[in-house]
């Protein structure tokens, strides 16, 4: 008899994949300014480490919530002891409006309607735990964030049923994709119980397009299905347009309190906005009272820690706070971002054109030797290993299309950005490629300048076209 | 499992719509009683005193003071605010090394300092309710078995089960021998599983326990983990009230075991332990759940599946600052036993007093108390269920019936005595006494009647609890709770109660 469980032999925690592999890479030698300058920079880590001083400074000014006090009262003894799994209302309120903030107050939450997890991860799983069998199938645009390998398939037995999504319109969500998804899950004798996308998107740096997001929300009450959207990055937009929510689409579509609203579900996480990955804070937010119930229940597993519930509150309730601390991120993200794109284009190399996260999709299909996915590994383990540089091949986000990756510009100083992209340039100009750009670059730039161009007229044209595939 | 539950269509998954977490059980009946008329001594002194929760309330000031007195060990005081970025930062699920450092070092502290733990081993999870459930998730298949000694903590049907899909099998304890597990019920659980062809996959106990408080002799733990070494399945020990024991009196950890058995005898792959500081520190609300394994594959996978339950990083900082400290730690433990002790002396004597006993134990936050004497009929649960009625609605305490816990005898109660002050434990105290004497000669009485007056007075009483508002679900509870706010209590009594 086997002694343990299938979970532990089998590799469905998805460890194995590309996109640890550079962790652990980095983890051996992680570049630091002084101590190790030739060590490896992280690229490949989605964190937002640009506004801690904002929050710092808050806590300066706010004695009471840093010394777990309120009105000047002691209030250890209440959080040391706090262990319900509906969570403290103050902070289920104060995340409700925070939400509501970055969603520039169109639509509004329900505390009530929320059920807080430990991070994203928790939620994520929780929500297939109530919304799938094992062997239901989830339908995901791809490429999609690796993590979801583990969170939704590994301990719930779920399968997930890829959306191709392809360079050739920006990586948007097309119904054919849909449909053809939908087909192939049921070829594979797999029952499809719903969609999860994230938006905006990791690892693409994208907003859904308000197109995309009618399509998907009539896809799911055409099948009578249920859509996830996991908003963890959507107080991370920076472009000049306006985040548009699942929840605003429902709204739009007049389509709030009813069926169909029952079966959208919102995740969000502070890991990526506030920058607060170590306090796992994840939230669901659903209209379908049986799924807050249970997956209150299922809370249980991952509580937030009181004292962080309790901190966050006191952050979260501050409007004055919250409000500048949305348009400073916003601002930051969108310097440091201009900056690892014209970086790179000086490298002759583009990316698609981004407005959110906290990374880039870097179109490096020039610099493969041939157009397959051994050759992105091949140049990905030369960027690892020679360039010292960890970034994500488009292969562990399951691309479909090889020579791709996902480049993390906001988890380091400018400094390090400014040398990071200054070690990839020499090793771009090492390269046959980079001869050539070296040899006709302002040729070579026109062109690429162009395609950039017309990736960002692309996709602004195609927010207002009626579906119309290519 | 329950019928699937229709949603416009789309069907929502068995676990969701099931009952398998547990939380209908008439358990939670009394705590809906508490959240609506809860005892304060000024405000409410004649609320309904909550003994059924299993909190550790003694020594809060203690760790309250500390935390004063180390405002380096907090991101958010002007001492400890430089360390807020990388702290905020960090999620590694292997968690700051000085944590693992500090808890390994706190739970060898915590056993006398007769056994060391690896911090290499130390892995985290939300609370030990996350842990229980990642060691299943870890150990066993949906459909295998593990065995569970009863009477048990009721939450191990959701922890264990729920999700999992794991089967647990009871091993029945019986007063005749003070509840002591014996190797030979265990064996004869064992054999009862295999011939109904199931897999058993380990065997999983609370030491000591809840709800009756004891502890395994040292004997009993050798034979258990030699036993589970033969059977080649594992062993799961749920350490959870390791330091509650009291005064002068020391815990067997099954560490301790592991190392005074020679390596023929235990087989260290099967060996596992579950932690948490929600008990020994009174810390439920931090979430600090540990899961330690002898085995190198647990280890790994349990610390990959941690990510669905990691400890806040803030609360890592704090507890890794807080546990290093030999000197609060050696004064916290010998502070918190005696201070159990005491409490634990005062609760008996005062039910002594009135005839009452319950079973001898040396650790816990509870007692498990014996009111055989004061059921209408000892065979029924039904009597059992109607007593705990009359304590909830009547003498004003909120207990827990041992049907609960899966107690094969009616007329058990788990009984807290930790989750309050002196004062109002001796309000408790003084309530019990004054019910006792009362009605000690009118419950003999109609423990006495004949048959049909019983029958009779069965029915009235079923009446009258069928129109109290008493019987509800739990669902009903948190629907409730959803609209009325006001009703909730600030603990979810499904939390290690």
């Amino acid at each position: 008899m086997k002694q343990l469980s299938t979970k532990v032999t089998s590799n469905g925690h998805g460890q194995d994949s590309s996109y640890f592999l550079g962790w652990e890479e980095y983890e051996k030698n992680p570049y630091d300014e002084i101590k190790n300058p030739n060590g490896m920079i992280q690229m490949g880590l989605a964190e937002n480490q640009l506004c801690f001083d904002l929050i710092e400074s808050w806590l300066a000014k706010n004695p009471d919530a840093a010394s777990l006090k309120r009105n000047g009262q002691s209030i250890f003894r209440e959080l040391a002891l706090f262990q319900d799994y509906h969570g403290m209302p103050e902070f289920k309120k104060a995340m409700a409006e925070f939400m509501e903030e970055i969603r520039g107050n169109r639509v509004t939450f329900d505390p009530k309607k929320i059920v807080l997890a430990a991070g994203s991860t928790s939620a994520n799983e929780t929500l297939m735990f109530c919304l799938a069998e094992p062997g239901d199938a989830f339908l995901l645009p791809t490429p999609y964030y690796p993590g979801f390998d583990r969170d939704l398939k590994w301990r719930t037995g779920a399968e997930i049923v890829p959306i191709h999504c392809s360079s050739s319109n920006g990586f948007q969500i097309t119904e054919s994709a849909l449909q053809q998804a939908y087909q192939q899950a049921q070829k594979l004798d797999l029952k499809v119980k719903g969609v999860l996308v994230t938006n905006p998107s990791n690892p693409l740096g994208t907003a859904l397009t308000r197109r995309e997001l009618n399509l998907l929300v009539d896809f799911i009450t055409s099948k009578n299905i249920h859509l996830i959207s996991d908003e963890i990055y959507s107080g991370t937009m920076f472009g000049f347009e306006q985040f548009i929510s699942v929840m605003d689409v429902l709204k739009d579509k007049k389509l709030e309190n009813t069926e169909v609203s029952k079966r959208v579900h919102v995740v969000y996480s502070l890991s990526k906005d506030l920058g607060l990955p170590g306090f796992r804070v994840g939230a669901i937010y659903s209209n379908d009272e049986m799924i807050v119930s249970a997956a209150t229940k299922m809370s249980s597993f991952g509580l937030v820690s009181s004292q962080t519930q309790y901190l966050l509150s006191a952050l979260l309730s501050d409007k004055k706070f919250t409000s500048q601390y949305l348009e400073e991120n916003q601002k930051r993200l969108k310097s440091r971002q201009k900056r690892l794109v014209s970086g790179l284009e000086s490298a002759g190399i583009t990316c698609l054109r981004s407005n959110a996260g906290l990374f880039c999709w870097v179109d490096m299909r020039h610099l493969l030797d041939t157009n397959t996915f051994e050759a992105e590994l091949d140049l990905w383990k030369k960027i690892v290993y020679n360039v010292k540089l960890n970034i994500s091949p488009g292969s562990s986000c399951h691309c479909t299309e090889p020579g791709w990756f996902r480049v993390c510009f906001a988890n380091m100083s400018e400094d390090t950005l400014d040398l990071a992209l200054k070690r990839l340039k020499t090793f771009v100009e090492s390269t046959d490629c980079g001869r050539m750009i070296s040899r006709s670059s302002h040729e070579r730039l026109k062109s690429l300048r162009k395609k950039t161009v017309s990736n960002w007229v692309f996709r602004v044209s195609w927010t207002d076209r009626v579906p119309d595939e290519r | 499992m329950g019928s699937l539950k229709k949603n416009g269509g789309a069907i929502l998954s068995k676990i969701a719509t099931n009952d398998q977490h547990g939380e209908n059980s008439e358990y939670f009946d009394g705590w809906k009683a508490y959240d609506k008329d809860p005892f304060h001594l000024s405000r409410n002194p004649h609320g309904i005193i909550q003994m059924g929760l299993a909190e550790n309330q003694l020594c809060l000031d203690l760790i309250k003071d500390w935390i004063k007195e180390n405002p380096k060990a907090s991101i958010c005081t002007p001492e400890g605010v430089h360390q807020f970025e990388d702290i905020a930062n960090f999620q590694d699920y292997h968690g700051l090394k000085e944590f693992r450092q500090a808890i390994a070092h706190f739970m060898g502290k915590a056993r006398g300092g007769r056994v060391t733990f690896d911090p290499e081993r130390i892995v985290m999870s939300g609370g030990a309710t996350g842990a229980n459930e990642t060691i299943m998730f870890c150990l066993a298949d949906p459909g295998d078995v593990f065995l569970v000694p009863s009477p048990y903590y009721a939450a191990f049907d959701r922890d264990l089960r729920w999700r999992t899909g794991v089967e647990i099998i009871p091993v029945h304890c019986s007063s005749s021998n003070n509840f002591k597990l014996t190797v030979e019920a265990v064996e004869w659980a064992y054999q009862k599983a295999q011939e109904s062809n199931k897999k058993v996959k380990g065997l999983i106990l609370t030491n000591p326990s809840n709800p009756l408080g004891t502890m395994l002799e040292k004997d009993t733990l050798k034979n258990l983990v030699r036993f589970v070494t033969r059977k080649n399945i594992h062993l799961v020990v749920d350490e959870i009230y390791a330091a509650t024991v009291f005064a002068g009196v020391n815990f067997v950890s099954v560490a301790e075991v592991v190392n005074d058995l020679d390596s023929y005898e235990v087989n260290v792959d099967l060996i596992h332990i579950v932690y948490s500081l929600s008990k020994d520190m009174g810390l439920p609300g931090f979430r600090v759940g540990i899961v330690y394994s002898y085995n190198d594959s647990v280890v790994s996978c349990a610390r990959k599946m941690s990510s669905f339950g990691l400890v806040s990083s803030q609360t890592q900082l704090m507890l890794a600052s807080m546990l290093s400290d030999d000197r609060f730690v050696e004064n916290f433990l010998m502070e918190s036993s005696r201070r159990l002790g005491i409490r634990h002396g005062v609760f008996t004597l005062g039910l002594k007093k009135v005839g009452i006993t319950c079973l001898s134990s040396d650790a816990g936050l509870f007692v498990w108390m014996d009111l055989r004497h004061l059921l209408r009929d000892r065979n029924s649960f039904e009597s059992e269920i109607e007593l705990w009625r009359i304590i909830v609605n009547i003498v004003k305490l909120n207990v827990s019936p041992g049907s609960s816990f899966r107690c094969t005898e009616p007329g058990w109660f788990r009984v807290c005595f930790a989750n309050m002050d002196d004062d109002t434990l001796h309000v408790a105290l003084q309530r019990i006494q004054d019910f006792v004497s009362k009605n000690n000669n009118k419950i003999s009485e109609k423990a006495s009647d004949n048959n049909d007056q019983i029958i009779q007075n069965n029915n009235a009483k079923k009446q009258k609890w069928r129109q109290s508002n008493l019987r509800l679900s739990f669902r009903r509870l948190y629907e409730d709770g959803l609209s009325s706010p006001g009703i909730m209590s600030p603990h979810s009594p499904l939390l290690r109660a």
